[in-house]
């Protein structure tokens, strides 16, 4: 589950990291007003303006802007409030701004050089430990420096049983070329930074740019977090800040339904039992000459009424030409999913208006055929994979 | 031989009286494995499914002579349930349950690190070795016995690749699920380094696919030893797109070297059958052994 910059910035403050301050606010004279109170607080004079979408590069599709004044402050929140911006991790239609972060400015100029670094905190899956991973490179896309300057990569692995060691922290400090109270400022950033990502069950914290401000203090000016899905039972207080908007709307319906479902670009839908099943049957689908509509587990218990929930899911999407139901029954019976799909069938009507191609295999997979072709229904029935594959081929041809 | 459980295990259920622990023991009972009891912490000393129930593992261990676990603990307590088993002395601990927080599982994964112990999951469909031990949730009459030994992340997947062995007129010897998660016990490599040792195995699929380095590891360590016997593979995910989550938690591509194509590249390098479409694992096993 992804987080606003606003939203991981809180987080990160409660644990003692330094952050860029700032306000949200969801319209231009909010913006105004959010700007105002900071200048209080904080005594910045300039702002920087920031929209809010789960998206990076925001800066590059003009999504971050300073303001020197508050008629600079009204006007760029009210051009960046309601946008669509697009930045190279979205869609070309881009994503809606709902909210803009007022935020304070922290490059003025001091007594010390200003610079940027790049912090993240992940899991290392090939040791299944976590990991800071650091950069003297900070403020660019990691990727680029990772493939052009791949030795200004820095990694720290951090021990399960003992957490993260102060020699660790002043390892990253010194590696970061720093010294006297903006090496100390580091140690403490480390620290917090690191206690935040296990205090919140954090699957990644990208914080890029960490700065060190004229004055030498260590801030972190944005911040990228995803938590962890499996870890949201017991952190209550982290869920209720999913913002549905950020996400596709037919996955946030799959979803309540207990449905595991990704939408993609294809034409031809799919409905498949378990991920690895469902996403083999993705590639089938290329293979047969077709591109895959989604991603689609409805998981163990395909009965009708799942069976009509995930079939009116997968037609939400108008560019489906065709559906392969892909069901490989274990303990589950082939004829039980194949009496699923047939009410389902009967019950939608005229709302199924695609060619279906069922393929059902394992345990009485024969009767599940028989039952699906005397059902009287417009379906394709198919036992093999390769079968099912060239039944789609065909459907496709038409 | 076959690896990991066979007609002597002493397998325990941890979960035995939850309702997924209750339904798959039953299920296990039936095909043939010697279940020896389970483990509900404060129900020990009433019977279920006819198998005694233990309070802790040790019990289990002590008084059944475990030395197979098998946990369907729900997600919040199965790390825990992990290190029980591993501290009890447990030798296979495989687990099933799905879900598990990762960051438990990085705790679990470093206290077992030093037990003479076996994870294999989580999130995975367990282990069998037809006629001798269903020890999962797969549907025992999938797996007929025979010499091709199953290595895979998936489910459902493993299902269909050893219906498409055994149409080939082809058996099991033994089929590891090893699961989807991020991070889990026995990996790629060591599943194909067990079939490797095991002389009743003469081929091995292995099925893999998008996101981490298992597959790829694997491949380069079957090339080192001198690729001993064939190995027929297939990576799913080859349309995923980058950055999303399919389904397992670990099924995700984060950069150019954890995609389909990367890894079925690497894979036949290293002299690995690679098979691109999913419907024809069982024709590549039949082609090759032929």
């Amino acid at each position: 589950m992804n987080l606003h910059e606003y939203q991981g910035k809180e987080i990160l403050a409660s644990y003692g990291v330094t952050i860029q301050r700032g306000k949200v606010a969801t319209t231009a004279d909010e913006a105004v007003a959010a700007a105002k109170e900071l200048t209080e607080e904080t005594g910045t004079g300039w702002h920087v303006i920031k929209a809010q979408v789960h998206a990076g590069g925001r800066g590059k599709g003009g999504g971050v802007k300073l303001a020197k004044n508050l008629d600079q402050v009204k006007e760029i929140s009210g051009q960046i409030i309601g946008m669509d911006l697009v930045t190279p991790q979205t869609t070309a239609e881009g994503k809606r701004v709902h909210q803009v972060l007022v935020a304070e400015d922290v490059y003025e100029p001091g007594e010390a050089e200003i610079e940027e670094f790049y912090m993240s905190v992940l899991l290392d899956r090939g040791q299944g430990k976590n990991m800071i991973m650091y950069s003297t490179e900070g403020g660019m896309d990691i990727e680029t420096v990772a493939e052009e300057t791949p030795h200004l990569i820095f990694t720290e692995t951090i021990d399960p049983a003992h957490g993260l060691q102060g020699f660790q922290a002043r390892r990253i400090a010194f590696n970061l070329g720093l010294s006297g109270k903006a090496f100390k400022e580091m140690t403490k950033f480390v620290n917090s930074l690191y206690n935040a990502y296990l205090g919140s069950d954090s699957a990644l914290f990208e914080i890029n740019p960490v700065l060190k401000a004229s004055n030498n203090t260590i801030i972190a000016v944005d911040c990228k977090i995803t938590l962890d899905e499996n870890a949201l039972f017991r952190h209550k207080d982290l869920e209720a800040l999913r913002d549905v908007r950020e996400e596709n709307a037919t996955e946030v319906e799959a979803r309540e339904v207990g449905l595991n479902y990704v939408d993609l670009d294809g034409n031809v839908g799919c409905m498949v039992n378990g991920a690895g099943l469902a996403m083999a049957t993705m590639d089938l689908i290329k293979q047969a000459g077709g591109e895959p509509a989604n991603f689609l587990d409805v998981g163990g218990t395909a009965d009708a009424k799942r069976v009509e929930e995930a079939f009116r899911i997968i037609l939400k999407d108008d560019k489906v030409e065709a559906i392969l139901v892909n069901i490989f029954g274990g303990i589950v019976r082939c004829d039980r999913v194949a009496q699923g799909i047939v009410d389902a069938y009967k019950n939608m009507g005229d709302a199924m208006n695609v060619p279906l191609i069922v393929r059902l295999q394992g345990t009485n997979a024969e009767i599940a055929k028989e039952l699906i072709d005397n059902s009287g229904m417009d379906v394709q029935s198919a036992v093999e994979f390769q079968e099912a594959a060239d039944k789609v081929q065909a459907v496709l041809a038409k | 031989m076959s690896v990991l459980v066979n007609k002597d295990s002493k397998i325990i259920v941890q979960g035995f009286t939850g309702s997924e622990g209750t339904f798959h023991a039953g299920q296990m009972i039936d095909y043939g494995t010697n279940v020896v009891g389970g483990v509900t912490p404060g129900k020990g000393g009433q019977e279920h499914l006819g198998k005694p129930v233990f309070n802790t593992v040790q019990e289990a261990v002590e008084k059944a002579g475990a030395d197979v676990t098998i946990i369907f603990v729900p997600p919040a307590f199965a790390a825990d349930a992990i290190k029980e088993a591993a501290d009890a002395g447990i030798k296979v601990i495989i687990t099933i349950t799905e879900g598990i927080p990762v960051a438990d599982m990085v705790k679990a994964a470093d206290y077992i690190k030093d037990k003479n112990c076996r994870l294999v999951g989580p999130n995975c469909p367990g282990v069998i070795t037809p006629g001798e031990a269903k020890v999962g949730i797969m549907p025992g009459f999938v797996f007929k016995k025979g010499k091709v030994g199953i290595v895979s992340k998936s489910g459902t997947l493993t299902y269909e690749a050893s219906d498409q062995v055994v149409k080939q007129g082809y058996g099991i010897s033994t089929a590891i699920g090893i699961g989807g998660d991020p991070i889990i016990g026995t990996t790629t490599k060591e599943a194909v380094e067990l079939f490797m040792n095991d002389p009743e195995t003469e081929a091995i699929v292995m099925i893999g696919e998008i996101g981490g380095q298992l597959e790829a590891d694997a491949a380069k360590w079957i090339k080192e030893t001198g690729n001993k016997k064939p190995v027929i593979g297939f990576i799913a995910g080859e349309t995923a797109p980058a950055g999303r989550t399919m389904g397992h938690a670990g099924a995700i591509v984060g950069g150019s070297e954890d995609t389909a194509q990367a890894k079925k590249a690497i894979m036949k390098e290293c002299g690995i059958h690679v098979v691109d479409s999913p419907a024809e694992i069982g024709k590549k096993v039949a082609e090759v052994l032929a």
